[in-house]
């Protein structure tokens, strides 16, 4: 997998601030399939003692996965690519029936700059994807609404148990950059 | 169509359930789910009416967070092929109190009885054992099946992993709840975890 370039040569500090929130609100299993846009969060996850992190095959499998850990009296956070929403559709019906908290937090593809073609169309209906399904969607664009936004969908998830997903849109991440 | 010498379903589920004292049971879509009830309604019995694929992750959600309580996965082989990357996942974590079963009758008997990959090709044991789950069975008698029930309850040893080859003729259709949320608030109550 390739790193995204960043504008700049610093790590950006709004993982730190997902991660502190996710702390907050006890979370304790964090499944996902890797993205370059998640990796500093992935690792912050790798290296907690309160947090699981459980990588997938699928992004369908972390659906099922946080019906059975809040079964069994948990809270968990799925971190995918754009693309993954597509994997998610038939196993987000669980969300309804059985009731469980769903927070995902997706880093946005096929946007802002995008230059590969094949991300465009998961990218452009990620959205209309997730809300089709039940899933609000929150958007997060500059790094300094990340914890505003963050902190606004973990308290509707678990609190309120409202479906919801946070769009960490390619503006906030960066381009990846192959080409000129 | 029903064979020589393959367990009946029924007794399989039954067998495995006997003795299940603090046993929590997730049923895979189809006629796993109906086996389980068959059995007997438990407070501690989560239903699976839908979500095909998702029994064994359901499975490995519930073992981490109840690290001692046995986790025991009922599913067919059609629900089991759909979410076969799961087996690796689960082998990557290792939940030592978790337990998969894979009633396998080589078709999708809700369907109309299309035969199944693991009728000709796939061998589910084999598939397991290569992501990573030492303990993967391939079970033929009703004594092994027993032998299995009995290793549930060791909560050091797992994950483990059975394909059990069983008679593909229909039985009786039990139902169980088709409420979701009740299904699993009624098993949150039984583990002692209040409404939000």
């Amino acid at each position: 997998m390739h790193a995204r370039a960043d504008a700049s040569d610093t790590a950006p500090s709004w993982p730190d601030d997902v991660f502190a929130t996710l702390q907050r609100f006890d979370v304790r299993q964090v499944p996902y399939v890797p993205d370059a846009g998640h990796s500093k969060l992935i690792q912050r996850v790798l290296g907690s003692s309160t947090m699981r992190g459980i990588p997938l095959t699928t992004e369908e499998e972390g659906v099922a996965l946080l019906a059975g850990a809040w079964t069994g009296g948990q809270r968990g956070v799925l971190l995918m690519q754009s693309s993954g929403v597509g994997n998610c559709i038939n196993m987000l019906s669980l969300i309804p029936i059985l009731r469980f908290p769903f927070l995902t937090l997706v880093t946005m593809r096929g946007e802002w700059g995008e230059f590969n073609p094949w991300q465009v169309p998961m990218g452009s209906t990620t959205q209309g994807v997730l809300e089709l399904s039940g899933v609000k969607a929150l958007r997060a664009s500059h790094a300094a609404e990340v914890p505003a936004v963050l902190e606004a969908a973990a308290a509707q998830a678990y609190n309120a148990l409202t479906p919801t997903a946070v769009l960490l849109s390619q503006r906030l991440i960066g381009a990846k950059v192959f080409t000129k | 169509m029903s064979k020589a010498n393959l367990l009946d379903r029924r007794q399989v589920v039954s067998a495995l359930l006997a003795n299940r004292k603090d046993v929590v049971a997730i049923g895979g879509l189809g006629a796993s789910t109906n086996d389980i009830t068959a059995v007997g309604d438990h407070a501690r019995n989560f239903y699976l009416w839908g979500g095909m694929g998702g029994a064994a992750m359901i499975g490995l959600g519930l073992a981490l967070a109840q690290p001692k309580l046995p986790v025991l996965v009922i599913t067919g082989d059609g629900e089991m092929l759909m979410g076969m990357g799961s087996l690796a996942t689960i082998a990557l974590q290792k939940p030592s109190n978790l337990s998969i079963v894979v009633l396998d009758n080589e078709a999708y008997g809700e369907t109309g009885g299309q035969t199944s990959h693991t009728s000709a090709a796939a061998d589910l044991v084999g598939i397991a054992k290569a992501c990573g789950i030492a303990d993967s069975r391939a079970i033929s008698t009703l004594a092994e099946v027993e032998a299995f029930a009995k290793a549930v309850h060791d909560l050091a040893a797992g994950p483990r992993f059975a394909n059990v080859k069983i008679d593909s003729a229909s039985v009786e259709r039990i139902l169980p709840s088709r409420d979701g949320t009740y299904i699993v608030n009624r098993i949150r109550g039984d583990l002692g975890f209040q409404p939000i």
